[in-house]
């Protein structure tokens, strides 16, 4: 267990039930030779509506996290419920949005792209299944393009098909691992402005995983903030007073300079328990840079 | 501060963007660039230069019984194809291969997406494909007479053979590539075992599949027309091999060359027309190959 310091549990909000709750849960991943421990001891709890974003540095897994609340890893202790169901494998209530543009399949227009999963799933007929994804391809701007291949679409573009397909699910909890980091910056908070835009429109539950403190203000209600590898719980943060007209507000400085204080703290500063993990998360460190 | 390290500061200065003439943005290439822009024109080039050289070859060699020219074996052919011999030959060449080569391209599906779903099944492939595909399906005709009898059989056996093994290793390579990414995203919407495969994984490998589905074909064209050099005839009808080869005992040389012309004109045209149209409408629309 790590020592909370600044760790601020919600009590059990009343009669309301957490939608995604991940209870001690530690990823382990193999590389032939050993098992390295990618996060440890992790909980936290999704309420709907939540944008809930896992922030930290590189290699403290939380796209790993991520992954295993979409079912695609599994985790070597402690669970994840969703709706009070243990997750066990992946499926159409978590639909997710990777960084990578191949996400699309080359294949299918925009359209068709959007369609796909409602099809797949057996969720509608074909007929309102189109009429679906003609709403939410119109709904991410992109009105126009349903009949063009992904290849001729720009990487901002390519992202918003993957939001449409995955809005068009009405999934129970929407999954994002850096959705915009493989985009410029223009076009990045281009995409934060519209994702803001699309939750006060459809109030999707969102798990969003980003490296970049400010993108976590902006896009996120609550942040989980981990410490790096292996990746602990080091603070969990209300963002929900901040937006992309606030990003230059003194209050969001401060925010994002106490953020990155606790991400870049001394080693010594860190919580003394359990002496013996600490340790070792450093020597992998070292030995693998 | 120097003034020989530091640059000087300027003034700033906003422009607004001038109009540029439609002429400057884009213009149109001359009609000979254009006409060179065409894979067929050059190809038809290409073509018109040998069967030149042919003929100019055979001219200055004066010996029909070894080399006719271009113009004897075009007139052998046009008699071949107006006495129906060739075509029938063709035809009973094509029977035999298309079955052989369907029943190889199911055999490989089977194989590769038992690979892609088990461990075992992936072992199973790498150690069929590393004893097979290094061995030439005319070594097995021996053994497919004896077990198969002289016929149709037998040379199905050989093809699938040929077939079976290069279409298998280039799919299963194609499965491999497949960007792990894409996978989740077929996973995440529930599917997997043989639906996973259909609707991800294999047009997702098309571009590998397309080009062992062409090796494929060109080794069953070679096995096919080999084995029909060997024994050839069942029940009375040879294929295109056993034209050359008939045709090469009697002397006629200018058939020989002309069933050989047959065997290279259904490959260009297979390449030219059939493969390339189905790749123009797959995997060169999606982006997937230039």
């Amino acid at each position: 267990m790590n020592a909370p310091v600044q760790l601020l549990r919600p009590p059990a909000a009343g009669a309301i039930a957490p939608l995604l709750r991940a209870d001690g849960v530690s990823l382990s991943y193999s590389d032939g030779a050993r098992t390295v421990r990618a996060t440890h001891d992790v909980s936290f709890d999704v309420y709907r509506g939540d944008r809930f974003v896992l922030l930290g540095p590189s290699g403290c897994g939380k796209s790993s996290l991520l992954k295993a609340a979409g079912g695609f890893i599994a985790p070597g202790a402690g669970t994840i419920t969703i709706n009070g169901a243990r997750v066990t494998g992946p499926g159409p209530d978590r639909i997710a949005v990777f960084q990578e543009f191949d996400q699309l399949p080359p294949w299918k227009t925009v359209r068709q792209n959007v369609m796909f999963p409602l099809l797949a799933a057996r969720r509608m007929a074909r007929k309102p299944a189109e009429e679906a994804a003609d709403y939410w391809i119109a709904k991410v701007g992109l009105d126009g393009f349903a009949d063009a291949y992904p290849h001729t679409l720009s990487g901002g573009m390519k992202q918003r098909v993957a939001i449409a397909r995955a809005l068009a699910m009405q999934p129970d909890v929407l999954l994002m691992d850096e959705p915009f980091a493989a985009l410029d910056a223009l076009t990045r908070r281009k995409m934060q402005e519209e994702l803001g835009r699309l939750w006060e429109e459809a109030r999707f539950t969102l798990l969003f995983v980003t490296h970049s403190i400010e993108e976590a203000l902006v896009v996120g209600n609550r942040i989980l903030l981990l410490s790096p590898h292996p990746g602990r719980v080091r603070a969990e943060l209300n963002s929900h007073q901040f937006g992309l007209h606030s990003a230059g507000s003194a209050e969001f400085q401060a925010a994002a300079a106490r953020i990155h204080a606790m991400l870049f703290e001394e080693p010594a500063a860190a919580p003394a328990a359990g002496d013996a993990e600490p340790a070792w998360g450093r020597r992998v460190a070292a030995e693998r840079t | 501060m120097s003034l020989l390290l530091d640059p000087p500061i300027r003034q700033e200065i906003e422009y607004r963007a001038a109009d540029v003439p439609a002429a400057v943005v884009a213009r149109a290439l001359p009609w000979n660039a254009r006409l060179w822009q065409h894979g067929a024109v050059r190809k038809s080039v290409i073509l018109l230069a040998l069967a030149l050289l042919w003929e100019g070859a055979a001219r200055w060699q004066g010996n029909d019984l070894l080399l006719p020219s271009f113009w004897q074996t075009a007139q052998a052919f046009v008699s071949g194809i107006a006495s129906g011999e060739l075509l029938e030959r063709v035809q009973a060449s094509l029977s035999v291969l298309l079955r052989g080569y369907v029943a190889g391209i199911a055999a490989a599906f089977v194989l590769t997406a038992l690979a892609v779903s088990t461990r075992i099944g992936r072992d199973v492939l790498e150690t069929l494909v590393a004893m097979f595909n290094p061995l030439p399906a005319i070594a097995l005709l021996p053994l497919a007479l004896l077990w198969f009898g002289l016929g149709n059989g037998s040379l199905v056996f050989v093809i699938v053979h040929a077939v079976l093994w290069p279409l298998a290793l280039g799919t299963y390579a194609g499965f491999q590539g497949v960007p792990e990414t894409l996978r989740m995203a077929g996973r995440n919407y529930g599917l997997r075992g043989l639906p996973l495969v259909v609707y991800i994984l294999v047009p997702a490998a098309l571009p590998s599949i397309l080009s062992g589905l062409k090796i494929g074909w060109a080794f069953a064209w070679r096995t096919l027309i080999a084995a029909e050099l060997v024994f050839g005839v069942s029940s009375g009808k040879g294929g295109l091999g056993w034209y050359i080869f008939q045709n090469r005992n009697e002397l006629y040389t200018d058939k020989v060359f002309a069933g050989l012309a047959t065997v290279i004109l259904i490959g260009l045209l297979v390449e030219n027309l059939a493969f390339r149209a189905l790749e123009r409408v797959t995997v060169r629309r999606w982006g997937m190959l230039r």
